[in-house]
């Protein structure tokens, strides 16, 4: 033991350390300083930036002895005593602030420019802030926030009025919809004070550890324990015999092991469960732990898996490796190319992904009493864990409680299990509290990936660009486990022809088991996949019958009439050929582009649409709860997950519209399983439509009931009342909302109201009708520089236009519209998940480049509201379709530049500089 | 996951030494930590346990901190970071290649901690500042215990050091890099550095290369007096480029030249593919580009540095 003498935020810290401890984990720990966060422990991505003796350092790697003596600044420090400091105001009010897990790095690190530089611009910016990683991608909206707070810095007697520049325009608001307000749990994201799971601590808590497959697929021969459990400080260690109920778990298939006991299938497989009175000495214990294992032949890519003679990885679904076979078929393939006068076919590659979410994974496990489990994780989905657990345990779901905390970003990522169930095994086993926390080595191996893909895509045109037939062979990657593989690639199966009208097409898509990480669901759902081959194709059309890349699509786009290629008719709300149009405008009114150095300059076109909602005939509900209270508050609920999209703030937006309450008189509660309905996953852009809705039919019944009270004392009809800026009015009469509450609770009635919402009903793939209730539409262009010498791109300009149905909160939207641009940039251009054999080789963020605040573009966005009448207020779902036309803009700017197609993902500057210079048409 | 046990903050060089003598061989000498720690880390994942009693940070020690101008030669202390480097005055006009080198190393905030005599004691041919210094014709003052007590530090040729990639020959379980030095480029001469990333994968360059020339006189078109090239990676320990060199020393910069140079420096360097990084031929592509990209900078400044 050492002792650390130092000043922390100004105040004199003395404290008893181990030498070997590093900063962070000093603060975090042993000074209950939480906000500084931990995101990869590897001095990559600086969400552990601190300030020591006024220079930033990623406290990760920081040994705390070198502190000695210093003075150490963190977030919770950042904060004057009269506010927020204008870093933290500055990025509340531009929105640069999402899930918040990167935030208090980034706050300081920008602290740290400031105190060097007080007048930064954007590049500036960009060099400060290069390796403080945003995943939620804020980084637009970080640059205005730092630029605005140093103003303010320079010239603290100003007041100052700062716009919002890259907001959108948008419809006339009502009282609250339509306007751009700021997130309700934003200070405590600023401050260091909002909890994410690792942020709780308990007394007695142990501390949990995963033992992970040694191969990709071997079978199990045995497991011995006994060394492990005799380590001093270890409290039980488990394995699938001590599993009392299902064996495995799984959202669609129960196909997923809890614990292996046959076999492993794939690298981050759990084999046995440790917990511990320490981190380290779980870590310990599990390299105590025997297992004899024979090895099998290991399938690696899902072109093999289908053939009959490779090994059985999964049978999960009763088709050997065959999760599912997805077939797509409207008109007549044969006839419909018969008909072509120009085919153009290609094949296109893309590799696994990774969520990357800033927050790696983590869930604490606890007894309560008479008898109950409780469970506290960053979730996407509580009432599935909840599910899942109590199958487990072979509990009564009674006997469960998920509590969801703060999620550090999820999407798609945190759907599955991950160590849910493991931490209420040894919670319950032992009796204590279990703390399980990934590090970022095992959260990359572990968790499932966005799938790798192989597309072969036929398109067929007439001359004059008119679409006739569009052909797909499509092999989805979903590696060791079903996931959400079989509904992600019928999205991607069902999406393969474009946002296009198609009379003829044929469609067959092979989810494969493989002894790859599982595959799930990642924002884009599939659509990403295969946008990125329909989307150059028709590209390539363009080019070959000489037409405008605009008046290719606008000519085929998908408008009301039209039908998609499930067969599904195009009723409403269907924006593609205005946001074509927008971005039409803008591109076309740019100077020409005259390349003249070894810098080229090019633009490329791509548009997108992507359904909100589950769809396919599962149903798909959501439930809140809204109570009224008697200061004139109310509070809606739901366990519907927030990861960082913006759900609180739009669940209140639309209770307090409904209620006629200010804003912030509407608390919101979420995702705990004990006090909030089931909002249903948060998945396929649907929280907004279908919680909203829940939100919104709540809220109304909440409404009819005050109204009900208020008409008597006003003596007027119910439906003639007002509701507005928290009074009921009628007729030059009014009534404080706070007092219609008090009399309807003297009068005994409810203030309180539950509302299941039911989204319209589709149909199953195949059958007749609507397989989606809406789909959201984006066209967007890239302005790319590459730079002939060397075969780098860079991203200078994306134009945007994203059909939403109805703009609910445009900062949030705009938040969700850079954050989807810029992740897939990182598709495009600088990310890559790479499995070699099974093993898995980018398993360090060192290894796995998501794109940094340096690779942002100016963004120039513009909403369409093209209203679904389902929707609330008009609103369908924005969090994926933004990001889905991305990769294929910029990468048919790349081929506007040099005449190369870029077939499989990533862009590899390379082989991109290698085909330049050998003339060759693409890269393979 | 703990590397190490023991963690040390010598404030003299005497010191330093003393503890590693002490451990025999189980603590190893730190500075910024950040190549350490976070290879280490990469080490454990390939299921090796790397081990040690105690690190010794050495970036506390009296001094090790400064860079200083010391007769025709400037010294960068053990303590001095890549943020000390980039900002310095001395070293942007002496030695602008190296300050551009420790500019592109990492980000802010481990530039901040790690120390170039870090960097070098890490061995590693292509790490940016080492192409940079080779260039400089640096040396590194090595520090060891001997039975007479601590000698007076020799100064070795940086070259000398690299015995293969990640190799030093200086075993920082026993001896320490005490200062680097190199000569402060003068009138008429100047330095450039440039390099090429990948934007996925490792954070290694695919290829780096820096330049020095001295010109006969303050004008671009001038005999190039002396002229020093180097390049990573593109073999196993630092290269310089002496063929090339040889070939333009006395010569006057145009483009027929600098196009024999570039042709001369593909026909000798030998870079290799390495997996996730870059392959052979998208190496060769660069070469020429790098050599003339960094020679050009370096020529227009010579011009200008009276
Ligand atoms: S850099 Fe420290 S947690 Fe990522
Ligand atoms: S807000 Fe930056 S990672 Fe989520």
């Amino acid at each position: 033991m050492s002792i650390l003498n130092f000043t922390v935020n100004g105040n004199p810290v003395s404290v008893e350390i181990e030498p070997n401890e590093y900063l962070a984990y000093v603060l975090r720990y042993k000074l209950g300083l939480t906000g500084t966060k931990i995101a990869c422990d590897e001095a990559e991505c600086g969400a552990c930036t601190v300030l020591v003796n006024g220079t930033s350092v990623d406290s990760c790697i920081y040994p705390a002895l070198k502190a000695q003596g210093a003075e150490v600044m963190t977030i919770e420090g950042l904060a004057r005593p009269d506010g927020l400091h204008p870093l933290q105001a500055q990025f509340i009010q531009q929105g640069a602030v999402q899930c918040g897990f990167c935030t208090p790095g980034v706050l300081m690190q920008s602290k740290n420019l400031l105190d060097q530089n007080p007048d930064p611009d954007d590049h500036d910016i960009k060099v400060a802030l290069k390796d403080t990683f945003c995943r939620c991608g804020c980084y637009v909206s970080m640059m205005n926030a730092i630029k605005n707070a140093a103003q303010e810095l320079r010239e603290p007697e100003t007041e100052h009025l700062f716009n919002i520049p890259n907001l959108p325009q948008v419809k006339a608001p009502l009282n609250v919809i339509g306007k751009p307000i700021t997130r309700p749990d934003a200070v405590a994201k600023v401050t260091g004070a909002a909890r994410y799971t690792d942020d709780y601590n308990f007394p007695d808590m142990l501390h949990g550890a995963t033992l992970r497959a040694k191969f990709p697929h071997a079978r199990i021969l045995s497991i011995d324990t006994s060394k492990a459990k005799a380590l001093d400080g270890v409290r039980a260690v488990l394995t699938h015999k001590d599993v009392p109920g299902s064996k495995h778990h799984g959202l669609i298939y129960n196909d997923w092991p809890v614990l292996c006991y046959d076999k492993v299938r794939y690298m981050g497989d759990a084999v046995a469960i440790v917990a511990a009175d320490t981190r380290e000495i779980a870590q310990r214990a599990l390299e105590l732990i025997e297992v004899e294992y024979e090895e099998l032949p290991v399938v690696d890519n899902p072109v093999d898996a289908l053939k009959p003679e490779t090994i059985i990885v999964n049978d999960g679904t009763g088709h050997g490796n065959l999760l599912k076979h997805i077939h797509v078929e409207k008109g007549d393939i044969e006839k419909g190319f018969a008909k072509a006068e120009v085919i153009i076919e290609n094949e296109y590659r893309s590799p696994f992904y990774e969520h990357a979410f800033m927050e790696p994974e983590c869930a604490i496990g606890q007894a309560l009493d008479n008898g109950r489990i409780e469970v506290i994780v960053g979730s996407q989905i509580p009432y599935e864990d909840r599910r899942q657990i109590a199958a487990a345990l072979d509990l009564p779901e009674s006997k469960v409680r998920v509590r969801g905390a703060l999620i550090g970003g999820g999407f798609g990522g945190k759907e599955d299990i991950a160590a849910q169930i493991h931490v209420a095994l040894l919670a319950r086993a032992i009796g204590r509290p279990v703390k399980m926390l990934y590090s970022r080595h095992e959260s990359l191996v572990f968790h499932p990936k966005r799938h790798a893909t192989v597309i072969r895509l036929r398109t067929g045109a007439k001359k004059d660009g008119t679409l006739v037939a569009s052909h797909a062979t499509i092999y989805g990657d979903s590696g060791a486990y079903a996931s959400l593989g079989d509904k992600v690639m019928t999205r991607a199966a069902t999406h393969a022809a474009g946002p296009y009208h198609v009379p003829n097409v044929l469609i067959d898509c092979y989810a494969m088991y493989t002894n790859n990480p599982p595959a799930g669901a990642f924002r884009g759902f599939g659509v990403t996949q295969s946008a990125f081959a329909v989307e150059s194709n028709m590209d390539e059309l363009a080019h070959k019958l000489g037409l405008d890349p605009f008046e290719l699509r606008r000519k085929n786009g998908l408008a009301v009439g039209d039908t998609t290629s499930t067969g599904q008719l195009v009723r409403e709300s269907a924006g593609l050929l205005e946001c074509i149009r927008l971005v039409e405008q803008v591109v076309k009114a740019q100077p020409e582009i005259e390349n003249q150095t070894s810098k080229i300059r090019a633009w490329g076109l791509a548009c997108a649409f992507k359904n909100t909602g589950l769809g396919g005939g599962s149903p798909d509900k959501s439930a809140a709860e809204v109570e009224v209270f008697e200061d004139g508050t109310a509070e809606v609920r739901t366990s519907a997950a927030e990861i960082g999209q913006g759900l609180p703030t739009i669940l209140a937006m639309i209770t307090a519209e409904e209620l006629g309450l200010p804003y912030e008189r509407v608390r919101v509660l979420l995702s705990d399983t004990d006090l909030t309905p089931d909002g249903g996953p948060t998945t396929a852009s649907r929280q907004t439509f279908v919680s909203g809705n829940a939100a919104r039919y709540a809220a109304k019944g909440m409404r009819e009931i005050l109204a009900e009270t208020a008409s008597e004392q006003l003596d007027a009809a119910p439906d003639t009342l007002t509701f507005k800026d928290g009074y009921i009015r009628q007729n030059g009469h009014k009534m404080p909302f706070e007092e219609v509450v008090k009399r309807a609770r003297e009068e005994n009635r409810p203030t309180r109201y539950l509302h299941e919402y039911h989204a319209p009903a589709t149909t199953p793939l195949g059958s007749e009708g609507d397989m989606h209730f809406g789909f959201s539409y984006a066209a967007q262009a890239a302005l790319i520089e590459l730079d002939s010498d060397t075969g780098e791109v860079h991203v200078l300009k994306v134009v945007t236009a994203t059909d939403i149905g109805r703009a609910l909160n445009p900062l949030a939207l705009q938040g969700q519209v850079e954050g989807g641009i810029m992740m897939c940039l990182g598709n495009a251009l600088t990310e890559e998940y790479i499995i070699e054999k099974g093993k898995v080789w980018t398993d360090l963020l060192a290894k796995y480049k998501m794109p940094s605040i340096k690779h942002t573009p100016e963004i120039v966005s513009f909403l369409v509201e093209d209203e679904i009448s389902t929707g609330p207020y008009g609103a369908k779902g924005v969090g994926e379709i933004s990001s889905i036309p991305t990769t294929p803009a910029i990468t048919n700017a790349i081929y506007n530049a040099c005449g190369v197609r870029i077939r499989r993902l990533p862009v590899d500057q390379d082989a991109l500089l290698l085909a330049m210079r050998s003339g060759k048409s693409e890269t393979k | 996951m703990k590397v190490f046990d023991n963690y040390h903050l010598p404030t003299t060089v005497v010191q330093a030494l003393e503890l590693l003598a002490q451990y025999e061989g189980r603590a190893r000498v730190v500075a910024g930590g950040t190549d350490l720690l976070v290879d280490t880390q990469a080490e454990y994942y390939e299921g090796r346990r790397p081990h040690f009693d105690a690190l010794i940070d050495v970036t506390g020690i009296a001094g090790a901190g400064e860079i200083r101008a010391r007769d025709e030669y400037i010294e960068i202390g053990c303590g001095v970071t890549h943020t000390q480097i980039v900002a310095s005055p001395l070293i942007q006009k002496h030695a602008a290649a190296l300050a551009e080198a420790c500019s592109v190393v990492g980000g802010p905030q481990v530039r901040n901690v790690a120390t170039l005599c870090g960097n070098v004691a890490h061995a590693l041919p292509a790490a940016d500042g080492t192409v940079a210094l080779m260039i400089l014709d640096a040396e590194a003052a090595v520090a060891r215990q001997s039975r007479s007590g601590t000698d007076s530090p020799d100064w070795v040729p940086l070259a000398a050091l690299f015995q293969g990639p990640g190799k030093s020959a200086v075993d920082s379980t026993r001896e320490l890099i005490t200062a680097l030095r190199f000569r402060a480029l003068g009138a008429r001469e100047a330095s450039a550095f440039s390099r090429v990333m990948r934007p996925q994968g490792v954070a290694l360059p695919i290829l780096g290369m820096a330049t020095r020339v001295r010109l006969s006189a303050l004008d671009i078109h001038a005999r190039i007096e002396d002229v020093a090239i180097s390049a990573g990676p593109v073999a196993p320990v630092p290269y310089r480029a002496s063929a090339v060199e040889e070939f333009l020393r006395g010569k006057t910069a145009d483009q027929p030249v600098l196009q024999e140079a570039a042709e001369l420096l593909v026909a000798n360097a030998h870079p290799r593919t390495s997996a996730h990084r870059a392959t052979k031929e998208y190496r060769f592509e660069l070469l020429p580009m790098l050599l003339q990209q960094t020679l050009r900078a370096a020529l227009e400044r010579a011009a200008q540095s009276a």
